[in-house]
């Protein structure tokens, strides 16, 4: 085994097992730490494909943004034992066999029609910033712009949704 | 293995100075607060009361371990934890100064030239909103809390602005290591012989030098914009509850924010370790000296700025903070882009 | 490879020297610090009275609302650092294409500011 496995045998553990904590600890607080810490392990595996400017990216926009905004949530929101919904036996099994069998048709409609490239057949630099941007700004030009679209719907919606709750008495 | 002790050494020492600088700097902020208020400040321990930065970190590892009964035990440790790790770790893609040749071999005074460099920086800095929102939250205090979700709410909003100026930056420079950036700055200004080594980006950006100074206070929580630490509404903000080296951390973290911000404005605005008449210099283990004197002496200047501004200027109201920061400081620095934009490809 | 294992190592040293010094204030403070507890001093501070409530209770919407905006600008920020570096190259056509970027951009900013989503004053 080369170098190379080793880093990504030990990085996707690594992934892993934090993800199943997010899934398992009692705590909504400790499950974001989890969380982010999963998103370093991703952050991991993008580093050591070279795509160095995703790798940052990710951490700036996964751990640094939305994670806090999933924080801000859990804290305020305060879910505690008390509040936290609770299901007999049977919805939990439902559940159980509900997402297991969801999973399984995932798994087998991706193994069918998803063939995915070669690694090497790939250009290795393709994840450094300036061929990114190159590639951006050229081929891909177009569904840039229309993003931006998806964006201004993005901020209407957040502050049509932020403006209806704003009649509520405020703390603070 | 050469590498890997050379850039061992490197970090390690790295990290030294950035402990004594923020060390000192706790002794610096006394003693000029103290001369701008006409006081004396800190004399006793020591020849100008030099050993205090001692005394008080040695103090920090005796008081008592205290935490309160309802706060989540684990997390309340942590917290000061993340956010001393999110502080340290910034300074890895400074360059401190220029390469040089010793031992056969050529040295390079940067832990790391990852080619996204300011963004590595931006990153960590984007991290360093949980150590004060698990520390604030953990605490299960009231005003630990309320001064949580203000600071975060205050750094994430003054973070746009210091991305869009660093982009205005990276359009200048046409790369995202900090390495290229100083090096890019080494040139004449305006092209006069007699200006080599002058060709700062302050004189090309003055507004987003005066925008990045802004969002660098905001984002270190220093006054004017300290409203998560106001002791007048809120105690002591995020760390009502700490006491002993848990405190400390959480002290410390704000000052070596202070050095790593000011290292940042010297690397980016005032050309690093470049100075005017270097090139005069022959001798590269003199030159590499020089220059990391030089860029040392930047970095000082501006965390005596921070001071100043400090023990000048009163603080800010929060609905004032959210509108500086989110209505005149944002399209300013959107404007000032667009201007460097439509300049540059212009001429 | 070479710029990243350096990071590691600062990682390694830097985690190292919080996790021990932590651990060992916890330990010191055992062996020469006071530890004493009483029923009203393990309380939270609040202002010297008894506590009222819970301390963790919902907050404004506002800094909901201004996390919400951040993610969203923020993931449009880092579009343009891709096209900073490449900005030399692309001349005025990349930059047209950045305007249009931009003033989408500016659109729902805009709107953001008009329709008062971001005044903190109660008027």
């Amino acid at each position: 085994m080369g170098a190379e496995q080793i880093i990504f045998f030990f990085l996707a553990a690594f992934t892993v097992v934090m993800a199943s904590l997010v899934v398992f600890s009692k705590n909504p607080v400790h499950s974001v730490l989890f969380l982010i810490l999963t998103m370093f392990g991703i952050a991991g595996h993008y580093l050591s494909l070279n795509a160095q400017f995703l790798a940052v990216v990710h951490i700036i926009v996964y751990a640094g943004a939305i994670m806090v905004l999933f924080l801000f949530v859990i804290m305020l929101l305060n879910l505690n034992k008390e509040s936290e919904p609770r299901k007999t036996l049977w919805w939990q099994l439902g559940a159980v066999i509900g997402g297991g069998s969801l999973m399984l048709t995932l798994i087998a409609s991706f193994q069918s029609t998803i063939k995915l490239p070669i690694a090497h057949e790939i250009d290795s630099n393709i994840g450094l910033v300036k061929p990114l941007g190159k590639v951006l700004f050229t081929e891909y030009v177009v569904p840039f712009e229309i993003s931006s679209v998806l964006f201004l719907a993005a901020l209407v919606g957040a502050v049509l949704i932020g403006q209806r709750k704003q009649e509520e008495p405020n703390h603070s | 293995m050469d590498f890997i002790i050379e850039k061992s050494v490197l970090i390690v020492s790295v990290f030294g100075i950035t402990l004594v600088m923020a060390m000192y700097s706790t002794w610096l902020e006394r003693k000029f607060a103290a001369f701008l208020q006409d006081r004396l400040g800190p004399n006793r321990a020591g020849i100008f009361g030099l050993l205090q930065p001692f005394a008080d970190a040695g103090k920090m590892f005796f008081k008592e371990e205290f935490i309160p009964n309802h706060s989540e035990k684990f997390l309340f440790i942590a917290g000061p934890g993340i956010a001393m790790f999110t502080a340290c770790m910034t300074s890895a893609v400074i360059p401190w100064g220029p390469d040089f040749e010793a031992f056969g071999r050529t040295i390079s005074l940067q832990i790391s030239d990852i080619n996204i460099g300011i963004l590595y920086i931006m990153g960590f800095l984007s991290l360093g909103v949980y150590g004060i929102m698990i520390g604030g939250w953990a605490s299960n205090n009231k005003y630990s809390l309320f001064s949580a979700i203000r600071a975060s709410s205050q750094m994430i909003s003054y973070e746009l602005a210091m991305g869009i100026i660093i982009i205005t930056i990276v359009m200048m420079t046409g790369s995202l290591s900090l390495r290229n950036i100083v090096q890019e700055q080494s040139g004449a200004l305006y092209n006069i012989t007699a200006l080599k080594g002058l060709n700062w980006n302050i004189f090309y950006q003055p507004l987003a030098f005066i925008i990045f100074m802004t969002c660098a206070l905001a984002e270190c929580n220093r006054a004017p914009f300290d409203l998560a630490e106001c002791e007048t509404e809120l105690i002591g903000g995020y760390h009502t509850e700490y006491s002993s080296m848990k405190l400390g951390f959480y002290l410390f973290a704000e000052y070596i924010n202070m050095f790593i911000s000011s290292t940042v404005i010297a690397t980016i605005f005032f050309g690093g370790y470049n100075f005017p008449g270097m090139q005069l210099i022959e001798n590269s283990a003199l030159l590499t000296v020089m220059c990391v004197a030089v860029l040392f002496l930047k970095i000082i200047f501006f965390i005596m700025l921070f001071m100043w501004i400090r023990w000048t200027l009163p603080r800010f109201r929060y609905d004032q903070l959210m509108h500086l920061g989110w209505k005149s400081l944002i399209p300013l620095a959107i404007i000032n882009m667009l201007i460097t934009g439509a300049v540059i490809l212009a001429t | 490879m070479n710029q990243i294992a350096p990071l590691i190592i600062q990682a390694g040293l830097v985690l190292g020297f919080v996790v021990v010094t932590l651990f060992g204030t916890f330990f010191l403070s055992k062996i020469f610090g006071t530890s004493r507890h009483s029923k009203v001093k393990d309380e939270n501070f609040e202002c010297g009275i008894e506590n009222q409530g819970d301390a963790r209770f919902p907050v404004s919407v506002k800094y909901f609302l201004v996390a919400i905006l951040f993610v969203l600008f923020d993931v449009e920020v880092i579009f343009f650092y891709p096209y900073a570096v490449n900005f030399k190259e692309m001349g005025v056509e990349g930059f047209l294409a950045l305007l249009m970027f931009v003033s989408l951009f500016l659109t729902g900013f805009y709107y953001v500011i008009k329709k008062g989503a971001l005044d903190w004053s109660n008027k």
